[in-house]
Protein backbone atom coordinates (compact mmCIF):
# COMPACT_ATOMS: atom_id res chain seq x y z
CA UNK A 1 0.00 0.00 0.00
CA UNK A 2 2.48 2.18 1.37
CA UNK A 3 4.77 1.40 -1.75
CA UNK A 4 1.84 1.62 -4.46
CA UNK A 5 0.63 5.46 -3.11
CA UNK A 6 4.47 6.38 -3.65
CA UNK A 7 4.65 5.41 -7.07
CA UNK A 8 0.92 7.31 -7.29
CA UNK A 9 2.34 10.45 -6.17
CA UNK A 10 5.51 10.23 -8.11
CA UNK A 11 3.61 9.61 -11.10
CA UNK A 12 1.65 12.89 -10.46
CA UNK A 13 3.87 15.04 -9.35
CA UNK A 14 6.46 13.97 -12.62
CA UNK A 15 2.98 14.28 -15.29
CA UNK A 16 1.44 17.13 -13.73
CA UNK A 17 2.20 18.85 -10.49
CA UNK A 18 6.30 19.17 -11.53
CA UNK A 19 5.70 18.40 -14.89
CA UNK A 20 9.00 18.36 -17.00
CA UNK A 21 8.42 21.45 -19.52
CA UNK A 22 6.79 23.69 -17.60
CA UNK A 23 8.07 23.47 -14.21
CA UNK A 24 11.60 22.14 -14.75
CA UNK A 25 11.87 23.70 -18.66
CA UNK A 26 13.33 20.32 -19.83
CA UNK A 27 12.73 19.71 -23.52
CA UNK A 28 11.84 23.66 -24.33
CA UNK A 29 13.77 23.16 -27.86
CA UNK A 30 10.98 21.21 -29.04
CA UNK A 31 8.48 22.45 -27.34
CA UNK A 32 8.82 25.55 -29.38
CA UNK A 33 10.25 24.00 -32.89
CA UNK A 34 7.76 20.97 -33.31
CA UNK A 35 4.80 22.21 -31.82
CA UNK A 36 3.02 23.35 -34.85
CA UNK A 37 0.93 20.12 -36.19
CA UNK A 38 -0.88 18.28 -32.77
CA UNK A 39 0.06 15.11 -34.87
CA UNK A 40 3.97 15.93 -35.04
CA UNK A 41 3.54 16.61 -31.70
CA UNK A 42 2.03 13.78 -30.20
CA UNK A 43 4.32 11.28 -32.18
CA UNK A 44 7.34 13.86 -31.06
CA UNK A 45 6.05 12.92 -27.16
CA UNK A 46 5.12 9.62 -27.61
CA UNK A 47 8.84 8.97 -29.24
CA UNK A 48 10.24 10.48 -26.26
CA UNK A 49 7.96 9.02 -23.46
CA UNK A 50 9.51 5.70 -25.49
CA UNK A 51 12.86 6.46 -25.16
CA UNK A 52 12.77 7.91 -21.75
CA UNK A 53 11.30 4.74 -19.80
CA UNK A 54 14.25 2.82 -21.84
CA UNK A 55 17.19 5.69 -20.52
CA UNK A 56 15.96 5.23 -16.81
CA UNK A 57 15.81 1.36 -16.96
CA UNK A 58 19.65 1.84 -18.30
CA UNK A 59 20.70 4.61 -16.38
CA UNK A 60 19.03 3.12 -13.38
CA UNK A 61 21.13 -0.16 -13.77
CA UNK A 62 24.44 1.26 -14.25
CA UNK A 63 23.81 3.65 -11.32
CA UNK A 64 22.79 0.75 -8.98
CA UNK A 65 25.24 -1.82 -10.32
CA UNK A 66 28.63 0.22 -11.17
CA UNK A 67 28.46 3.29 -10.46
CA UNK A 68 27.78 3.89 -6.52
CA UNK A 69 30.08 2.77 -3.85
CA UNK A 70 29.85 -0.85 -3.47
CA UNK A 71 28.19 -1.79 -6.40
CA UNK A 72 28.47 -5.19 -7.43
CA UNK A 73 29.81 -5.07 -10.96
CA UNK A 74 32.74 -2.19 -9.81
CA UNK A 75 33.74 -3.77 -6.69
CA UNK A 76 34.08 -7.20 -8.22
CA UNK A 77 36.55 -5.92 -10.97
CA UNK A 78 38.33 -4.14 -8.75
CA UNK A 79 38.44 -7.19 -6.50
CA UNK A 80 40.64 -8.90 -8.67
CA UNK A 81 43.65 -5.82 -8.24
CA UNK A 82 42.91 -4.30 -4.98
CA UNK A 83 42.06 -5.59 -1.08
CA UNK A 84 38.55 -6.17 -0.43
CA UNK A 85 37.71 -3.62 1.87
CA UNK A 86 39.02 -0.87 -0.88
CA UNK A 87 37.45 -2.94 -3.45
CA UNK A 88 33.70 -2.02 -2.07
CA UNK A 89 34.63 1.66 -1.28
CA UNK A 90 35.35 2.58 -5.14
CA UNK A 91 33.42 5.63 -6.25
CA UNK A 92 32.65 5.74 -9.15
CA UNK A 93 29.87 8.44 -9.57
CA UNK A 94 32.25 11.19 -11.13
CA UNK A 95 32.02 9.34 -14.07
CA UNK A 96 28.05 9.11 -14.74
CA UNK A 97 26.98 11.72 -16.73
CA UNK A 98 29.63 11.14 -19.21
CA UNK A 99 28.35 7.45 -19.05
CA UNK A 100 24.36 8.86 -19.08
CA UNK A 101 25.48 10.38 -22.19
CA UNK A 102 27.03 7.50 -23.67
CA UNK A 103 23.88 5.19 -22.83
CA UNK A 104 21.61 7.88 -24.16
CA UNK A 105 22.78 8.17 -27.37
CA UNK A 106 23.23 3.82 -27.77
CA UNK A 107 19.88 3.03 -26.41
CA UNK A 108 18.29 5.95 -28.88
CA UNK A 109 20.63 4.15 -31.92
CA UNK A 110 19.63 0.84 -31.01
CA UNK A 111 15.63 1.79 -30.46
CA UNK A 112 15.57 3.50 -33.70
CA UNK A 113 17.43 0.20 -35.13
CA UNK A 114 14.92 -2.14 -33.75
CA UNK A 115 11.72 -0.12 -34.47
CA UNK A 116 12.47 0.03 -37.91
CA UNK A 117 13.31 -3.69 -38.59
CA UNK A 118 10.45 -4.82 -36.17
CA UNK A 119 7.42 -2.15 -36.24
CA UNK A 120 7.94 -0.29 -39.31
CA UNK A 121 4.38 1.29 -38.77
CA UNK A 122 5.33 2.65 -35.59
CA UNK A 123 8.79 3.79 -37.26
CA UNK A 124 6.42 6.18 -40.37
CA UNK A 125 4.85 7.24 -37.02
CA UNK A 126 7.43 8.74 -35.24
CA UNK A 127 10.94 7.43 -36.31
CA UNK A 128 11.86 10.46 -37.77
CA UNK A 129 12.02 12.15 -33.93
CA UNK A 130 14.35 9.35 -32.58
CA UNK A 131 17.57 11.16 -34.06
CA UNK A 132 16.57 14.75 -32.28
CA UNK A 133 15.98 13.22 -28.83
CA UNK A 134 19.29 12.54 -28.24
CA UNK A 135 19.94 15.72 -27.65
CA UNK A 136 16.73 16.29 -25.33
CA UNK A 137 17.08 18.04 -22.22
CA UNK A 138 14.49 15.70 -20.62
CA UNK A 139 15.64 12.44 -20.78
CA UNK A 140 19.59 13.51 -18.96
CA UNK A 141 17.32 15.31 -16.61
CA UNK A 142 15.57 11.91 -15.98
CA UNK A 143 18.61 9.99 -15.21
CA UNK A 144 19.62 12.57 -13.37
CA UNK A 145 16.61 13.07 -10.83
CA UNK A 146 16.89 9.06 -10.61
CA UNK A 147 20.46 9.20 -9.90
CA UNK A 148 20.22 11.63 -7.21
CA UNK A 149 17.76 9.42 -5.35
CA UNK A 150 19.68 6.77 -5.49
CA UNK A 151 22.85 8.39 -4.35
CA UNK A 152 22.25 11.60 -2.73
CA UNK A 153 20.05 9.93 0.03
CA UNK A 154 21.39 9.45 3.72
CA UNK A 155 19.67 6.30 4.61
CA UNK A 156 19.86 3.54 2.60
CA UNK A 157 16.44 2.44 2.50
CA UNK A 158 15.19 5.46 1.14
CA UNK A 159 16.94 4.46 -2.19
CA UNK A 160 15.26 4.10 -5.37
CA UNK A 161 14.23 0.97 -6.81
CA UNK A 162 13.77 -0.14 -9.97
CA UNK A 163 9.89 0.40 -10.29
CA UNK A 164 10.07 4.12 -8.90
CA UNK A 165 12.80 5.23 -11.53
CA UNK A 166 10.15 3.70 -14.18
CA UNK A 167 7.28 5.79 -12.81
CA UNK A 168 9.04 8.97 -12.94
CA UNK A 169 10.83 8.78 -15.93
CA UNK A 170 7.24 7.54 -17.96
CA UNK A 171 4.79 9.64 -16.69
CA UNK A 172 7.77 12.24 -16.88
CA UNK A 173 7.20 11.87 -20.40
CA UNK A 174 3.58 11.61 -20.32
CA UNK A 175 3.88 15.39 -19.02
CA UNK A 176 5.90 16.60 -21.47
CA UNK A 177 3.79 14.42 -24.00
CA UNK A 178 0.68 16.70 -22.79
CA UNK A 179 1.74 19.59 -22.32
CA UNK A 180 3.29 19.59 -26.15
CA UNK A 181 -0.15 17.92 -27.49
CA UNK A 182 -1.67 21.35 -25.85
CA UNK A 183 0.57 23.75 -26.95
CA UNK A 184 0.32 22.89 -30.36
CA UNK A 185 -3.30 22.53 -30.08
CA UNK A 186 -3.26 26.04 -29.33
CA UNK A 187 -0.42 27.04 -31.92
CA UNK A 188 -2.87 25.40 -34.68
CA UNK A 189 -5.58 28.30 -33.64
CA UNK A 190 -3.28 30.86 -33.25
CA UNK A 191 -2.46 30.85 -36.99
CA UNK A 192 -5.24 31.95 -37.86
CA UNK A 193 -5.01 35.33 -34.89
CA UNK A 194 -3.41 38.43 -35.78
CA UNK A 195 -0.50 38.59 -33.71
CA UNK A 196 2.09 41.92 -34.22
CA UNK A 197 5.19 41.02 -36.73
CA UNK A 198 7.75 41.23 -33.91
CA UNK A 199 6.08 38.13 -31.71
CA UNK A 200 5.22 35.55 -34.27
CA UNK A 201 6.79 32.33 -34.06
CA UNK A 202 8.83 32.06 -30.87
CA UNK A 203 8.17 34.75 -28.66
CA UNK A 204 4.16 34.40 -28.69
CA UNK A 205 4.69 30.26 -27.73
CA UNK A 206 6.94 31.11 -25.23
CA UNK A 207 4.19 33.78 -23.78
CA UNK A 208 1.70 31.26 -23.60
CA UNK A 209 3.90 29.02 -22.05
CA UNK A 210 3.78 31.14 -19.67
CA UNK A 211 0.24 31.22 -19.35
CA UNK A 212 0.02 27.16 -19.32
CA UNK A 213 2.74 27.51 -16.74
CA UNK A 214 0.43 29.84 -14.26
CA UNK A 215 -2.80 26.89 -15.24
CA UNK A 216 -0.30 24.00 -14.26
CA UNK A 217 0.30 25.91 -11.31
CA UNK A 218 -3.06 25.18 -9.79
CA UNK A 219 -2.33 21.61 -9.64
CA UNK A 220 0.19 22.64 -7.06
CA UNK A 221 -0.60 20.42 -3.60
CA UNK A 222 -2.19 17.89 -4.83
CA UNK A 223 0.38 15.64 -3.68
CA UNK A 224 0.36 16.71 -0.34
CA UNK A 225 -3.45 16.37 -0.13
CA UNK A 226 -3.70 12.86 -1.77
CA UNK A 227 -1.03 11.64 1.03
CA UNK A 228 -2.54 13.26 3.94
CA UNK A 229 -6.05 11.58 2.72
CA UNK A 230 -4.19 7.96 2.35
CA UNK A 231 -1.29 7.57 4.24
CA UNK A 232 -2.26 6.64 7.80
CA UNK A 233 -0.82 9.79 10.22
CA UNK A 234 1.74 8.61 11.75
CA UNK A 235 3.84 7.83 8.64
CA UNK A 236 3.26 11.10 7.18
CA UNK A 237 6.94 12.67 7.90
CA UNK A 238 8.07 9.61 5.01
CA UNK A 239 8.41 11.16 1.51
CA UNK A 240 9.87 10.55 -1.86
CA UNK A 241 8.09 13.08 -3.98
CA UNK A 242 10.59 15.10 -6.49
CA UNK A 243 12.51 17.08 -5.00
CA UNK A 244 9.31 19.06 -3.06
CA UNK A 245 11.26 22.49 -2.83
CA UNK A 246 14.71 21.86 -4.24
CA UNK A 247 16.43 22.90 -7.33
CA UNK A 248 14.66 26.49 -8.54
CA UNK A 249 12.96 26.99 -5.72
CA UNK A 250 15.80 26.93 -3.29
CA UNK A 251 16.52 30.28 -4.04
CA UNK A 252 15.63 32.03 -0.94
CA UNK A 253 13.09 34.69 -2.90
CA UNK A 254 11.89 31.58 -4.40
CA UNK A 255 10.87 30.61 -0.78
CA UNK A 256 9.17 33.94 0.34
CA UNK A 257 7.39 33.81 -2.50
CA UNK A 258 5.91 30.58 -2.02
CA UNK A 259 5.38 31.53 1.33
CA UNK A 260 3.47 34.79 0.25
CA UNK A 261 1.14 32.30 -2.09
CA UNK A 262 0.33 30.23 0.49
CA UNK A 263 -0.90 33.14 2.53
CA UNK A 264 -3.25 34.34 0.04
CA UNK A 265 -4.26 30.81 -0.88
CA UNK A 266 -5.24 30.06 2.71
CA UNK A 267 -9.10 31.57 3.34
CA UNK B 1 40.92 29.39 -46.24
CA UNK B 2 41.06 33.11 -47.65
CA UNK B 3 37.52 34.31 -47.22
CA UNK B 4 37.40 32.13 -44.13
CA UNK B 5 36.20 34.87 -41.01
CA UNK B 6 39.45 36.53 -38.86
CA UNK B 7 38.88 35.76 -34.74
CA UNK B 8 38.33 39.31 -34.51
CA UNK B 9 35.22 38.95 -36.49
CA UNK B 10 33.80 35.73 -35.04
CA UNK B 11 34.15 37.72 -31.71
CA UNK B 12 32.24 40.40 -32.18
CA UNK B 13 29.40 38.67 -34.40
CA UNK B 14 28.61 35.81 -31.27
CA UNK B 15 27.89 38.85 -28.68
CA UNK B 16 24.83 40.76 -30.57
CA UNK B 17 24.23 40.11 -34.47
CA UNK B 18 24.08 36.38 -33.60
CA UNK B 19 23.16 36.13 -30.22
CA UNK B 20 22.96 32.37 -28.89
CA UNK B 21 19.52 33.07 -27.39
CA UNK B 22 17.91 36.15 -28.90
CA UNK B 23 18.69 35.09 -32.56
CA UNK B 24 19.04 31.33 -33.04
CA UNK B 25 16.93 30.67 -29.98
CA UNK B 26 19.65 27.91 -28.54
CA UNK B 27 19.88 26.56 -25.05
CA UNK B 28 16.71 27.84 -23.77
CA UNK B 29 16.46 25.17 -20.92
CA UNK B 30 19.22 27.46 -18.87
CA UNK B 31 17.54 30.51 -19.70
CA UNK B 32 14.83 29.49 -18.55
CA UNK B 33 15.20 28.08 -15.35
CA UNK B 34 18.00 29.63 -13.64
CA UNK B 35 17.18 33.36 -14.11
CA UNK B 36 15.34 33.85 -11.33
CA UNK B 37 18.67 35.85 -9.62
CA UNK B 38 21.39 37.80 -11.35
CA UNK B 39 24.07 35.11 -9.45
CA UNK B 40 22.72 31.81 -10.53
CA UNK B 41 21.88 33.46 -13.89
CA UNK B 42 25.70 34.32 -13.85
CA UNK B 43 27.26 31.42 -12.37
CA UNK B 44 25.30 29.63 -15.05
CA UNK B 45 27.27 31.69 -17.87
CA UNK B 46 30.43 31.50 -16.19
CA UNK B 47 30.36 27.74 -16.25
CA UNK B 48 28.55 27.72 -19.91
CA UNK B 49 31.48 29.69 -20.83
CA UNK B 50 34.50 27.91 -19.61
CA UNK B 51 32.63 24.63 -20.90
CA UNK B 52 31.77 26.30 -24.68
CA UNK B 53 35.73 27.60 -24.50
CA UNK B 54 37.74 23.92 -23.55
CA UNK B 55 35.53 22.01 -25.91
CA UNK B 56 35.78 24.38 -28.81
CA UNK B 57 39.63 24.50 -28.25
CA UNK B 58 39.70 20.77 -28.38
CA UNK B 59 37.91 20.28 -30.94
CA UNK B 60 39.75 22.31 -32.93
CA UNK B 61 43.01 20.89 -32.53
CA UNK B 62 41.37 17.22 -33.25
CA UNK B 63 39.38 18.65 -36.29
CA UNK B 64 41.21 16.75 -38.82
CA UNK B 65 40.87 13.61 -37.02
CA UNK B 66 36.92 13.50 -36.84
CA UNK B 67 35.30 10.79 -39.00
CA UNK B 68 32.27 12.24 -40.20
CA UNK B 69 29.43 9.37 -38.50
CA UNK B 70 31.49 9.74 -35.00
CA UNK B 71 31.82 13.48 -34.96
CA UNK B 72 28.11 13.95 -32.31
CA UNK B 73 29.34 11.59 -30.52
CA UNK B 74 32.87 12.82 -30.16
CA UNK B 75 31.26 16.45 -29.59
CA UNK B 76 29.25 14.77 -27.19
CA UNK B 77 31.88 13.02 -25.00
CA UNK B 78 34.40 16.39 -25.21
CA UNK B 79 31.35 18.17 -23.46
CA UNK B 80 30.33 15.80 -21.00
CA UNK B 81 34.16 15.70 -19.67
CA UNK B 82 34.42 19.58 -19.23
CA UNK B 83 30.68 19.74 -17.66
CA UNK B 84 32.13 17.13 -15.02
CA UNK B 85 35.20 19.07 -14.97
CA UNK B 86 32.90 22.25 -13.74
CA UNK B 87 30.39 20.53 -11.97
CA UNK B 88 33.07 19.10 -9.27
CA UNK B 89 34.59 22.55 -9.48
CA UNK B 90 31.53 24.62 -8.15
CA UNK B 91 30.74 21.63 -5.74
CA UNK B 92 33.84 21.92 -4.04
CA UNK B 93 34.34 25.70 -4.20
CA UNK B 94 30.45 27.08 -4.25
CA UNK B 95 28.76 24.41 -2.19
CA UNK B 96 25.93 26.80 -1.82
CA UNK B 97 25.58 28.02 -5.79
CA UNK B 98 25.74 24.33 -7.09
CA UNK B 99 22.90 23.07 -4.81
CA UNK B 100 20.72 26.05 -6.30
CA UNK B 101 21.47 25.15 -9.72
CA UNK B 102 21.04 21.15 -8.92
CA UNK B 103 20.62 19.38 -12.37
CA UNK B 104 21.33 22.25 -14.44
CA UNK B 105 24.88 21.81 -14.42
CA UNK B 106 24.65 18.45 -15.97
CA UNK B 107 22.22 19.49 -18.41
CA UNK B 108 24.84 21.37 -19.88
CA UNK B 109 25.88 18.54 -21.64
CA UNK B 110 22.83 18.52 -23.91
CA UNK B 111 22.75 22.28 -24.17
CA UNK B 112 22.49 23.42 -27.84
CA UNK B 113 24.76 26.00 -27.95
CA UNK B 114 27.84 24.00 -27.46
CA UNK B 115 26.92 21.22 -29.95
CA UNK B 116 26.01 23.99 -32.64
CA UNK B 117 29.50 25.87 -31.85
CA UNK B 118 31.11 22.39 -32.01
CA UNK B 119 29.50 21.84 -35.27
CA UNK B 120 29.51 24.91 -37.16
CA UNK B 121 32.89 26.58 -36.02
CA UNK B 122 35.36 24.15 -34.24
CA UNK B 123 35.32 21.22 -36.36
CA UNK B 124 36.10 23.57 -39.49
CA UNK B 125 38.42 26.63 -37.91
CA UNK B 126 41.63 26.92 -36.03
CA UNK B 127 42.11 26.94 -32.73
CA UNK B 128 42.44 30.83 -32.35
CA UNK B 129 39.22 31.34 -34.59
CA UNK B 130 37.39 28.79 -32.85
CA UNK B 131 38.41 30.20 -29.10
CA UNK B 132 37.31 33.77 -30.23
CA UNK B 133 34.51 32.65 -31.39
CA UNK B 134 33.94 30.55 -28.37
CA UNK B 135 34.32 33.62 -25.84
CA UNK B 136 32.06 35.44 -28.13
CA UNK B 137 28.91 33.49 -28.15
CA UNK B 138 29.57 32.92 -24.35
CA UNK B 139 29.64 36.71 -23.79
CA UNK B 140 26.65 36.61 -25.76
CA UNK B 141 24.42 33.97 -23.67
CA UNK B 142 25.81 36.01 -20.11
CA UNK B 143 24.46 39.06 -21.90
CA UNK B 144 21.36 37.09 -22.77
CA UNK B 145 20.98 35.28 -19.14
CA UNK B 146 22.04 38.72 -17.32
CA UNK B 147 19.17 40.73 -18.97
CA UNK B 148 16.31 38.39 -18.58
CA UNK B 149 17.13 37.80 -14.70
CA UNK B 150 17.53 41.43 -14.06
CA UNK B 151 14.26 42.27 -15.40
CA UNK B 152 13.03 38.60 -13.40
CA UNK B 153 14.82 39.79 -10.23
CA UNK B 154 14.04 43.67 -10.48
CA UNK B 155 10.35 43.15 -10.91
CA UNK B 156 9.68 39.69 -8.49
CA UNK B 157 11.73 40.85 -5.63
CA UNK B 158 12.63 44.39 -5.94
CA UNK B 159 16.40 43.28 -5.27
CA UNK B 160 19.25 43.15 -7.75
CA UNK B 161 22.14 40.84 -6.37
CA UNK B 162 20.51 40.86 -3.50
CA UNK B 163 20.53 44.56 -2.97
CA UNK B 164 17.02 46.94 -2.85
CA UNK B 165 16.58 48.82 -6.63
CA UNK B 166 12.69 49.85 -5.51
CA UNK B 167 11.76 51.65 -3.11
CA UNK B 168 9.88 49.48 -0.20
CA UNK B 169 6.04 50.04 -1.31
CA UNK B 170 6.75 48.24 -4.14
CA UNK B 171 4.16 45.20 -4.15
CA UNK B 172 6.77 42.41 -5.43
CA UNK B 173 5.63 40.87 -8.84
CA UNK B 174 6.32 37.19 -7.42
CA UNK B 175 5.31 35.60 -10.34
CA UNK B 176 8.00 37.13 -11.92
CA UNK B 177 10.46 34.16 -10.06
CA UNK B 178 8.26 31.45 -10.45
CA UNK B 179 8.41 29.61 -13.51
CA UNK B 180 5.31 31.02 -15.55
CA UNK B 181 7.05 34.43 -15.31
CA UNK B 182 10.63 32.91 -17.09
CA UNK B 183 8.27 32.15 -19.74
CA UNK B 184 6.47 35.48 -20.32
CA UNK B 185 9.37 37.71 -19.57
CA UNK B 186 11.83 35.44 -22.28
CA UNK B 187 9.06 36.07 -24.72
CA UNK B 188 8.47 39.46 -24.46
CA UNK B 189 11.94 40.29 -24.27
CA UNK B 190 12.40 38.46 -27.42
CA UNK B 191 9.70 40.44 -28.82
CA UNK B 192 11.45 43.06 -28.10
CA UNK B 193 14.38 42.25 -29.64
CA UNK B 194 13.05 41.27 -33.20
CA UNK B 195 10.75 44.62 -32.99
CA UNK B 196 14.31 46.90 -33.09
CA UNK B 197 15.76 44.23 -35.76
CA UNK B 198 12.95 44.96 -37.59
CA UNK B 199 12.95 48.45 -37.48
CA UNK B 200 16.49 48.89 -37.90
CA UNK B 201 15.68 46.46 -41.69
CA UNK B 202 13.02 49.26 -42.17
CA UNK B 203 15.40 51.80 -41.89
CA UNK B 204 18.26 50.71 -43.82
CA UNK B 205 16.01 50.05 -46.35
CA UNK B 206 14.83 53.42 -47.10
Amino acid sequence: MMYLLDILLISLTAALINNFVLYYFVGICPFVGVSRKVEMAFGMGCAVTFVISIAALISWSITTMVLIPGAPVSSFIAGFFLPEQAAAKIDLTVLSYIVYIFAIASSVQFVEMYVRKYFPMLYGSFGVFLPLITTNCAILFACLTIMSHVTGVDNPADAWDLGRAIALAFFGGVGFTIAIVIMSGIREELELADIPEPFQGAAITLIIGGILAIAFMGFTGVDSGIRDALMPPVEKQVSTIISPQADILSNPSTFAALDILSHVRRP
Amino acid sequence: MADSPTPFERFVQGILPENPVYRQLLGLCPTLAVTNGMKPALTMACSVGFVLLCANIVISLIRNLLKPHLRIVIFTLTIATFVTIADRFLAAYFFQMSKTLGPYIPLIIVNCIIICRCEVCASKQGVVTAASDAIGQALGFGLALSSIAAVREILGTGMLFGIRVLPDAWPDWVIMVLPPGAFITLGLLLGCVNWIGILKARRSAK
